[in-house]
């Protein structure tokens, strides 16, 4: 093996060397490397493999927007697939593998679809594979399907956190490069809140890869003092390893830091990565330049990489990218990446000129072919030589690596997220920067600019300008002189024609000049279609580095120039960001939170099960010993409330307070039944529409005097009823004086029902309650034994004599204790929402499974208490319509079974006896069902075409989900106590 | 040319240099007896069952940017029938049937992939209303199973079953259902209906409806200048409001957009495609390897194909807490649709007021899956002036009318669909 | 726009302060037509380009706002309080 460490060049820290492994196989880095400069360092180029024929690939890159060198880091549950080595922190201990192959890295038997890539162009499986049909997702599919992706995602819980923050700031400026440092500075100096953020683990961007010296020291010196000073300016917030990906609306930007990516033993005290939204009032994109390689056959060839890549090893990283370089080059970069490795004693055998002359300095001893061209490359996994033309004569060079200086395309993608493109610029040959207002500018090389000097300046004078723009007094900055600096003008060359073999555009989808040929042939011309048609730019480099040789490429098989063809659309992501990032802390059992009611701990203790229902937790059930499942002690909870008496945890039902002179009247337009003139110390039951007259919502409202009400909703709609009526008061009435707060959270209620109810209730308040003074529906303030003030309403969800008391919440436990205590020798229960459901369908009542968003109140058999005399009530003008009055509606009936021992389930649907199931003979659905312990038999609600008609008739209850097919007949959905005795006893 | 395994080594062996072009690209003629505005999914599909099924090949479709570039080209490519109402299951239904045969019909392989959709449950409630549904499905003979916790653990154990808020208790599945490649869709459709003399136009905006005296419908005028026409069919779903507009209707629409993602390629790992039913997510995974997924809409009206990234946080949150797993991948794109959000979640395939003016609109979400029976059941009702039958609820009227297909139970707020 | 939103009560919030009920219409008088009706509950002129849609700042004041802006660009041009008395901003 040999080491392509440089002897002194970059800025590694030597004295600090790290251990890690690849493939299992150990090797030594040092802090500062990147995982692949340190794996270049080992002479181990070949890094991956390609997604479609499986091709030997090494970088090509040095930076974020790097195809090929993709690996999974990290193992188990920490295991992270397609990793960007060019980019990766080295740290002692990382483990990486590298993917996409079989059995291995060097020997993959995938590659052998290179050899079929003739039938394997762009978009062939579109075209075959459909004989015969049964045998795509038995066959083909699978075997297609054996082939995707690159990593391996563990699919096992992440045992990191991830967490995430606003940011504020009056200038974000994204990237920390020349023009990034000075814009960050000069907007700091004067006092800006400035936020520079950089996806680079240090920063500095590629002044850490430049050779020219800046202000008397090298460039990696200049950006350190740089820093140095950003650092001490209190206004001044630096973001390094923090990728700005995404530009949104209002200036805000959404942000990844990777706090914790560089640790080999993460910390539990800090997130792996931290999402930042970053609202900015001025935002300067300094995100520098993409070099693009050139496309000639063969190269992609372990060993091939862009000029500045190259650069950056040998500068930054002190790593020679071969022993014997060759350059290929339209422009400046190629003899400036000669000269530094020159410079850094590594051979470099030629400079490849595409253009007939240039004024370029050519390092001592160094060969120049002009006007010359790569036509091939020879080697497998590493370059061995490369076929150079020149004037139609072919000549064979030996190397191991070859740099590729195609010229520059701005990096303008977070500017184009929003809809702008990109504008074509013949004199720049290249994308440039679009114009979306004064508020977020382009700076430096990402504006265009060629030099360090240039980029030095226009980040000073824009970032003055946009200080200024939002009032700081910004003073003139020095512009640091930089010396031996190169111009990197360049004369395009898209393609190099002449090739056996294929010439890359898309490295990682290995997509090639001959399939952007193919699309065009077969008509998918438009940039659009060419893209998905090769899946040229759809790879996870998202054509960062190809996707402009591509359009210059179709341009050049039209005849048009690049500006006709245009760019594809830049949307979010810059660079992939994890679903952990995104997702943050809200996952998992922190999903939603976690609502418990103020009787909760009552629950507990006297041996609650709890149940979600939304984002509470409501008590089930409370088992006692002896009882073998639920059913038991439901069923024990419902003849215990029946014959004794039971309570029941309702806190969670919405509770809204409504004020004011208008109150009845707005209850009265709110409720679909009559609501004006409910008296004093009475609760009243009431349904509200939607505007498109269903049922939108039920419950009780009481009126505790002239101004006063209380109102209750379901504990589904709590939230949805209060935005209702805010929204009816505040845009349709607001002149009706009236004024809610919801004070669900405030109250503690329970239901106390049974016939030993009043004896029960009696005893904690010392009010009358007699039937005569507190009769059904009576709703007032009562002073419980003791003093305290609460709310009594006589209403029942389960057909039993019952109460609702309401308490302030912090008294709740202590109440309910209270009641139990007081109730225990009239045989009193806790039961939970099971019984109450039970209690419930028992007696007929609804709730969201009847109210479905689709049921008119007359579908449930209330249509009489749509008061349509009322000059308007929400819901009433479009509650005519002929669809919610027909007479074959689906109505609310009850179901029991013919044989008592039958049981049958929610969600079934009704068939006529003898009739086979379709949709045509489909009579209606069961909502409801339970077991009856006061019946012995299951029963259900149901909804029946113009089922009202129909009781007595025997029907099929069909479950043809569960297999399952009972005869049961139709009744009155009301199966205890219809003449309501119980309820007003 | 037809595409066979024959064709690609035949083609192969001469370089691939004789492949010809998938459509022509024909200049407008001066008059039509159908033009269909929308070279989306549905407006190429109606072309082609127009052509194959009802004999009316002298048509235009005209389409103001490129093929597939509206939402058939930005999609989560999921297909499935497991609806609830009768006025949508056989509709649904007829399209998987559509799929089924798609491709062998069109010599075009969209890689038609019945993986199965999984609705999880996680509440009494909503297992209760998914029986409902696959008894509802079960009645119209669509295929429909309903499966526990237990084996939910067998078929997908990657799911979060031990630390979720919201506790998975079944799933309803539809093994018919699955995912398409999508722009293989409109890519297949067009090929099939140029293939039958049907002209798509490209980059041909229509700016105005031409009426006659009556009132009706004689052509468009567009950047091509005016084309006339016997009957003129709207496919502009996302955009049916403004196309509308020219021939002065107003509609029953808002117009909406939808985040949708797709992750970096990784090994197969999600083989189904799964619903949250806990809040909003789908996700399914490419056979290329991306993980193809989505959730809410943004919410608020917007014709921008772009959204905002606290719809794309809550996305995220849904699907680690869905699939944990997934916390350590990363998303590589994000894209926004134009979505035609309609009073009731449900569509319109309809003639309208206007005579020769007919209608496709109102996909709200749900287009993709439509396409086939969409395209079909229109070129019926522009064929035949009268709806096919498994498309005669989905009217114009119905809201005047009060039959309502509200799927989702939610009334007369289209963002809540 | 739809990242932040500048209510005329509580100062500019994230929206996920907010929710959305659709386009800002006025509610026909009781006894208007059946025609004016169904056009309030049902049609909807969703234009291309600039919009009023009600904005409940649910998390907020909880006062329901008249957000007017480009439905294209996201662009707002004013967030007013929905009730008219109340509607000029503060």
């Amino acid at each position: 093996m040999t080491s392509y460490r440089l002897a002194s060049a970059g800025s590694v820290n030597r004295g600090q060397p790290l251990t890690f492994t690849f493939d299992g196989k150990s090797y030594k880095g040092f802090e500062g490397d990147s995982l692949a400069s340190a794996l270049l360092a080992n002479d181990q180029m070949l890094m991956g493999r390609s997604f479609k024929y499986h091709r030997p690939r090494g970088p090509v890159t040095a930076g974020s927007s790097e195809p090929n060198a993709l690996m999974t880091i990290g193992s188990g549950a920490r295991a992270e697939p397609n990793v960007r080595a060019t980019v990766a922190e080295l740290y002692d201990g990382l483990a990486a593998v590298s993917q996409n192959r079989w059995p291995s890295l060097a020997f993959d038997v995938g590659a052998v679809n290179g050899l079929l890539s003739p039938m394997l162009g762009a978009g062939f499986y579109y075209k075959t594979f459909m004989w015969p049909a049964a045998l795509w997702e038995k066959l083909y599919e699978p075997v297609i399907r054996r082939a995707a992706g690159l990593g391996k995602l563990a699919m096992q819980a992440d045992p990191d956190r991830y967490e995430k923050s606003w940011a504020h700031c009056d200038l974000l400026v994204i990237g920390s490069g020349p023009a990034g440092l000075m814009a960050a500075l000069a907007a700091g100096r004067a006092g800006a809140r400035v936020i520079l953020a950089d996806e680079g683990f240090r920063l500095g961007g590629s002044l850490l890869s430049e050779s020219a010296s800046v202000g008397g020291v090298s460039a990696a010196d200049f950006a350190s003092a740089m820093i140095e000073e950003l650092e001490a300016l209190p206004n001044v917030t630096l973001m390094p390893r923090a990728t700005v990906f995404g530009w949104y609306d209002d200036m805000v930007f959404g942000a990844v830091e990777r706090v914790q990516k560089h640790v080999g033993t993460p910390s539990p005290d800090l997130p792996m990565e931290r999402l930042w939204r970053i609202a900015a009032r001025r935002a300067i994109l300094a995100t520098g330049s993409e070099e693009r390689p050139l496309v000639f056959g063969g190269n992609d060839k372990p060993g091939v990489m862009t000029a500045s890549a190259m650069r950056t090893y040998a500068n930054r990283y002190g790593v020679a990218a071969g022993g014997k370089v060759a350059i290929f080059t339209n422009g400046g970069s190629g003899y400036r990446t000669a000269a530094d490795l020159v410079a850094a004693g590594v051979d470099v055998t030629a400079i490849i000129d595409a253009r007939v002359q240039s004024a370029d300095a050519v390092p001592g001893g160094v060969r120049v072919i002009r006007n010359g061209g790569v036509v091939g490359t020879k080697g497998r996994k590493r370059l061995e030589a490369l076929i150079a033309e020149r004037s139609g004569f072919q000549e064979q060079i030996t190397c191991d690596a070859l740099a590729m200086a195609g010229g520059w395309s701005p990096i303008v993608h977070l500017m184009c997220q929003r809809g702008a493109k990109p504008v074509w610029s013949d004199e720049a040959q290249a994308f440039l920067a679009p114009d979306v207002g004064s508020a977020f500018i382009a700076v430096g090389s990402a504006a265009g600019a060629d030099t360090i000097s240039t980029c030095l300046k226009e980040g000073a004078t824009k970032a003055m300008m946009l200080a200024r723009d939002l009032g700081f007094a910004a003073y003139e900055m020095n512009i640091p002189e930089v010396e031996g600096e190169y111009d990197p003008a360049f004369a395009p060359v898209w393609y190099v024609p002449g090739a056996r073999d294929k010439a890359f555009v898309d490295f990682q989808n290995d997509v090639a000049v001959s399939d952007l040929g193919l699309a065009q042939r077969e008509g998918f011309r438009h940039i659009e279609h060419t893209k998905r048609y090769t899946t040229a730019g759809m790879a996870t480099d998202q054509g960062k580095l190809g996707n402009v040789a591509t359009i210059g490429i179709v341009a050049g098989m039209r005849g048009v120039s690049p500006a006709e063809i245009g760019t594809t659309t830049f949307r979010p992501f810059y660079t992939p960001v994890s679903f952990g990032a995104l997702a943050g802390t809200s996952r998992g059992e922190h999903a939603a939170p976690v609502r418990t009611s103020p009787l909760h701990d009552w629950a507990k203790k006297n041996g609650a099960t709890f149940v979600e229902a939304g984002v509470w937790h409501r008590s089930a059930w409370f088992s006692r010993e002896g009882e073998k499942g639920w059913r038991d002690s439901v069923d024990r909870e419902v003849q215990n409330v029946r014959r004794n008496a039971g309570l029941c945890d309702v806190s969670t039902l919405g509770k809204i307070e409504i004020f004011g002179k208008g109150a009845a009247e707005f209850l009265n337009r709110i409720y679909c039944n009559n609501f004006l003139k409910l008296p004093v110390g009475k609760a009243r039951y009431g349904l509200m529409l939607r505007e498109d007259g269903m049922i939108f919502d039920d419950g009780t409202t009481s009126r505790f005097s002239e101004h006063h009400y209380v109102m209750t909703t379901t504990t589904a709609y709590a939230a949805e009823v209060m935005a209702h009526l805010e929204f009816a008061s505040q845009t349709f009435w607001p002149d009706l004086d009236v004024r809610f707060v919801s004070v669900s959270d405030q109250w503690a209620q329970m239901s106390l029902a049974g016939p030993r109810a009043r004896t029960i209730m009696s005893r904690v308040v010392e009010d009358d309650i007699s039937d005569a003074a507190f009769p059904y529906l009576a709703a007032k303030t009562v002073t419980l034994r003791g003093g305290l003030k609460a709310r009594l309403f006589r209403i029942s969800f389960s057909g039993e004599l019952a109460y609702e008391l309401a308490v302030p919440a912090g008294y709740g436990e202590a109440v309910a204790d209270a009641i139990m205590e007081a109730g225990r020798d009239e045989g009193i229960c806790a039961y939970g929402v099971e019984a109450l459901n039970v209690l419930r369908i028992e007696k007929g009542f609804i709730t969201h499974s009847e109210i479905d968003g689709r049921t008119t109140p007359d579908d449930l058999g209330l249509g009489r208490m749509m008061a349509l005399q009322k000059p308007d009530f929400i819901g009433k003008r479009m509650s005519t319509r002929f669809g919610l009055t027909a007479a074959d509606r689906l109505q609310l009936v009850g179901l029991r079974p013919l044989e008592k021992l039958e049981e049958f389930s929610a969600g079934a649907h009704l068939l006529k006896e003898d009739a086979t199931p379709s949709m045509a003979n489909d009579q209606g659905w069961v909502s409801s069902t339970c077991h009856s312990p006061t019946l012995g038999h299951t029963i259900g609600l149901a909804m029946l075409r113009s089922g009202r008609e129909r009781y007595g008739e025997t029907i099929v209850v069909w479950d043809g989900l569960h297999g399952r097919e009972v005869l049961a007949q139709v009744c009155p959905p009301v199966f205890v106590d219809p003449e309501n005795r119980k309820l007003q006893g | 040319m037809r595409y066979s395994a024959y064709s690609i080594i035949k083609q192969a062996l001469s370089g691939n240099r004789l492949w010809t072009p998938a459509w022509r690209e024909p200049e407008p003629k001066p008059h039509y007896d159908v033009i269909i505005v929308g070279g989306g999914g549905h407006g190429l599909s109606t072309a082609y069952y127009l052509a194959k099924e009802f004999g009316i090949t002298n048509i235009a479709v005209l389409e103001k940017g490129y093929i597939g570039s509206g939402n058939v080209g930005r999609n989560t490519t999921i297909i499935r029938s497991n609806y609830l109402l009768e006025g949508n299951i056989p509709f649904y239904e007829f399209s998987l049937k559509l799929w089924e045969g798609l491709e062998q019909d069109f010599n075009y392989n969209a890689m038609v992939s019945q993986r199965g959709v999984m609705m999880l449950a996680h509440s009494d409630g909503q297992r209760d209303a998914y029986a409902r549904r696959g008894n509802a499905m079960r009645m119209h003979g669509v295929d429909a199973e309903m499966l526990d916790r237990k084996q939910l653990q067998a078929l997908m154990p990657y799911l979060n079953y031990d630390h979720a808020r919201f506790p998975i208790l079944a799933g309803l599945l539809q093994k018919r259902g699955g995912t398409v490649r999508h722009d293989a869709v409109a890519w297949g459709y067009a090929r099939g209906a140029d293939m039958r003399g049907v002209d798509i136009i490209q980059h041909c905006e229509v700016s105005a409806i031409r009426r006659d005296e009556q009132g009706r419908v004689t052509g468009v005028e567009t950047n091509k200048g005016f084309i006339g026409c016997n009957k003129l069919a709207l496919a502009t779903a996302g955009h049916s409001s403004e196309t509308a507009r020219m021939a002065g209707l107003e509609l029953p629409i808002e117009t909406h957009v939808l985040q949708a993602f797709v992750s970096e390629g990784i090994k197969p790992v999600v083989d189904h495609v799964i619903v949250y039913g806990a809040g909003h997510f789908y996700i399914s995974q490419s056979d290329k390897g991306g993980l193809v997924f989505g959730a809410d809409i943004d919410y608020y009206s917007s014709y921008a194909q772009r959204g905002n990234l606290a719809t794309v946080e809550h996305t995220m949150e849904e699907g680690v807490s869905l699939i944990p797993g997934l916390s350590r991948g990363k998303v590589l794109r994000a894209w926004g649709g134009v979505m035609d959000m309609s009073m009731d979640g449900s569509p319109i395939i309809d003639r309208t007021p206007i005579d020769n003016l007919y209608l496709n609109a109102g996909w709200c979400y749900g287009g993709f899956k439509a396409t086939p029976a969409s395209g079909f059941c229109f070129a019926h009702l522009i064929a035949k002036n009268e709806s096919h039958h498994v498309s005669r609820f989905l009217r114009l009227d119905r809201f005047e009318r009060g039959h309502m297909i509200d799927e989702a139970g939610k009334g007369p707020q289209p963002n809540i669909h | 726009m739809a990242s932040l939103i500048t209510c005329p009560h509580c100062g500019t919030r994230p929206k996920e302060e907010f929710s959305i009920r659709g386009t800002a219409l006025t509610r026909p008088h009781p006894a208007a037509s059946e025609e004016d009706w169904h056009r309030y509950v049902y049609l909807r002129d969703n234009p291309k380009g600039r919009y009023q849609e009600y904005w409940h700042h649910a998390a907020g004041c909880r006062r329901w706002l008249v957000v007017d802006r480009d439905n294209v660009t996201h662009d707002v041009f004013s967030v007013t309080d929905a009730a008219p008395a109340r509607g000029a901003s503060e």
